[in-house]
């Protein structure tokens, strides 16, 4: 059965249609939601430097001249969701672990040693080896080393959001990967996360849980139409915002890349296309965070750190286990910016900003 | 000194209070905290990584001879500011504390009561509590008989670099105020800053127009001769606004 549709997806519902007949000018002068589709139109592609140096301004205002580095953590790549564009998926046989809480420790003190302090918990969809208790100790133990910890796993309906949060937890990801529903019921073929409203609702029950950071995103190359996928997560970012005000809100857009899963990009999001949705999005959401992963390549990670990201992470692995013992493993997918904490770090020193490490303090 | 700062019993010759957020590097920060000439400057507890002094944190950066004002930035309630001053305190023996005390993360707009709450509270536990707060003069009262050391209201949103949009609340403040008032956030150019002194604030703070200006070495002197400008211009005593030119060569005079 599915689950009934949350408060932003009622919200989505009740709008009515937005024509756009902006010109670039005024969508630059007045960038809005309601500007939004001109500013990542093919027309706008012309003013794409003016963009960008327009939302380098605003997040220069904003972020300051500090960028905030956090590693991703893969605990899991055991998955009961089957979701064609994913290395994890259900039903492909590949190389299955699930760590334990110690070698969660270990991992995560080989990441404390680089200088991270933020840190992500990521996992497939399995409840079981992936449980609710199996979060919380993970948490808990890793509590006294990382100020700021959030975890990106199965989305949860129960109380589970709470005791993270009572066990320290900081933030909760969970991307809709795409808003296109009927896009959706293609790619995901099984499990909970087949379920369109109950992903989107799980961010809601995460900020009434007293999760203070969310992150949200969309995967461009899933659905057809990138630009509206864009323009939901847009949507969507102002409305938590909006709606949970306590809340820190922050988007990701990553583009598809090689997986063990063989999926194809059905839309071509080109490099110019990727700097005009992170340029657009600052411009419509000046206070909502950019987080960048090392899917993208260095000179792109780069320009983009000068232009709207504000979050991004280094050295990252995505097997699980694959900082201390890699091969063990299946990958989620090939990172594409294989520097080193240290050599990214040096990067936005150069460029003329703080690597910011900690950012947060101990909640419990 | 003549004309000193003084805030709890302490005398500064400087009126211009810095932060250390959004600087490029701390290299960079650490030069323009030397050329503001400022003898206070405020870091955020939630940047500092105890684990990482003497081994090139921000604290590292700081000027030895500067008074260090921890500030609780990123709580969002009283518990949480009291538990990050004291654990402030505990690192680094300062018991002077800048309360921060800010929910919406999209604002940063302090809460006028849980900062009241929780400076009643560090104030019972001994700390020396300079509270930024809204321009609201009944509560800059409140904190001042709460016990705080100064009162710290917003010259607009914190970064936000508008200026001193609370001109009017903060003429208030000044007026009544038996504390110093210190406007915090928001000055985006020199100017702010002598406007904020010319009315009578006792001193600023200044972070973001400093940090994310070209040269904000350059920018930190500017600012620190705006403070000294402005205090000068509100001690020699600004003659009267009027409505319409005064000849200073009077129509009337030969009737005497």
């Amino acid at each position: 059965m599915s689950a009934p549709p949350g408060r932003f997806a009622q919200h989505v519902a009740s709008l009515p249609p937005r024509p756009s007949e902006h010109t670039v000018d005024e969508a630059l002068a007045h960038p809005s939601l309601a500007t939004l589709p001109t500013l990542l139109s093919h027309d706008a592609q012309g003013s794409l430097e003016r963009m960008a140096q327009q939302a380098r301004e605003v997040t220069l205002q904003r972020f300051g001249r500090a960028v905030r580095l956090f590693a991703p953590l893969y605990v899991s790549n055991a998955c009961l969701s089957s979701c064609t564009y994913c290395g994890f998926s259900k039903e492909l046989a590949v190389t299955r672990r699930t760590l334990t809480v110690e070698q969660v420790v270990d991992e995560a003190q080989s990441l404390a040693q680089q200088g991270f302090r933020h840190i992500l918990l990521v996992s497939g969809e399995h409840r079981i080896e992936v449980s609710k208790d199996y979060l919380v100790d993970c948490v808990e133990a890793l509590r006294p080393v990382f100020p700021s910890i959030s975890i990106e796993t199965q989305t949860w309906s129960d109380d589970t959001y709470a005791r993270l949060v009572d066990a320290g937890l900081e933030g909760v990801v969970h991307y809709q990967e795409t808003y296109d529903r009927d896009r959706y019921g293609e790619v995901h073929r099984a499990g909970w996360k087949r379920d369109y409203d109950r992903r989107l609702a799980s961010t809601e029950r995460a900020a009434e849980a007293g999760v203070r950071r969310l992150g949200i995103g969309a995967l461009l190359g899933l659905s057809a139409d990138w630009r509206a996928d864009v323009q939901a997560v847009a949507e969507h970012a102002l409305w938590l915002q909006r709606t949970y005000w306590r809340t820190e809100v922050s988007v990701s857009l990553p583009r598809i890349k090689p997986s063990a899963s063989g999926f194809q990009p059905v839309a071509a999001v080109s490099d110019a296309d990727y700097v005009q949705a992170m340029a657009a999005l600052r411009l419509v959401a000046p206070e909502v965070g950019i987080v960048l992963s090392t899917r993208e390549p260095a000179v792109l990670r780069d320009g983009l750190a000068r232009i709207a990201v504000t979050t991004m992470s280094a050295g990252s692995s995505t097997e699980p286990g694959g900082y201390l013992s890699p091969g063990e493993a299946q990958e989620q997918f090939a990172v594409s910016d294989e520097r080193s904490p240290a050599e990214v770090a040096a990067m936005l020193e150069a460029a003329g900003y703080e690597p910011v490490w900690k950012d947060a303090f101990a909640l419990r | 000194m003549t004309d000193p700062l003084v805030i709890a019993g302490r005398r500064f010759s400087s009126r211009l209070l810095v932060g250390t957020g959004k600087f490029r590097s701390h290299e960079v920060m650490r030069q323009a905290l030397l050329a503001s000439g400022s003898e206070i400057v405020t870091v955020a507890l939630r940047r500092v990584d105890l684990t990482r002094v003497g081994e090139g944190d921000v604290l590292d950066f700081v000027p030895p001879a500067m008074t260090l004002l921890p500030n609780t930035s990123g709580a969002v309630d009283a518990d949480e500011a009291v538990r990050l001053a004291r654990l402030g305190r505990a690192a680094t023996s300062a018991d002077w504390v800048k309360l921060e005390v800010t929910p919406d993360p999209r604002t940063l707009a302090p809460d006028p009561i849980e900062t009241l709450k929780a400076a009643e509270r560090l104030v019972a536990e001994g700390f020396v509590v300079l509270p930024y707060c809204p321009a609201d003069p009944v509560l800059c009262r409140h904190l001042e008989e709460a016990g705080c050391a100064t009162v710290m209201p917003l010259g607009s949103w914190i970064g936000s670099n508008r200026g001193l949009r609370t001109r009017d609340a903060i003429e208030v403040i000044v007026s009544q105020s038996g504390v110093p008032v210190v406007v915090d956030a928001g000055l985006g150019v020199p100017s702010d800053a002598s406007e904020a002194m010319e009315i009578g604030a006792d001193a600023v703070l200044v972070n973001t127009a400093i940090a994310v200006a070209d040269d904000p070495v350059l920018m930190a002197q500017a600012f620190a001769l705006a403070t000294q400008a402005g205090r000068l211009g509100f001690r020699a005593g600004r003659g009267a606004v009027l409505e319409s030119a005064e000849a200073s060569s009077p129509l009337t005079g030969f009737l005497t």
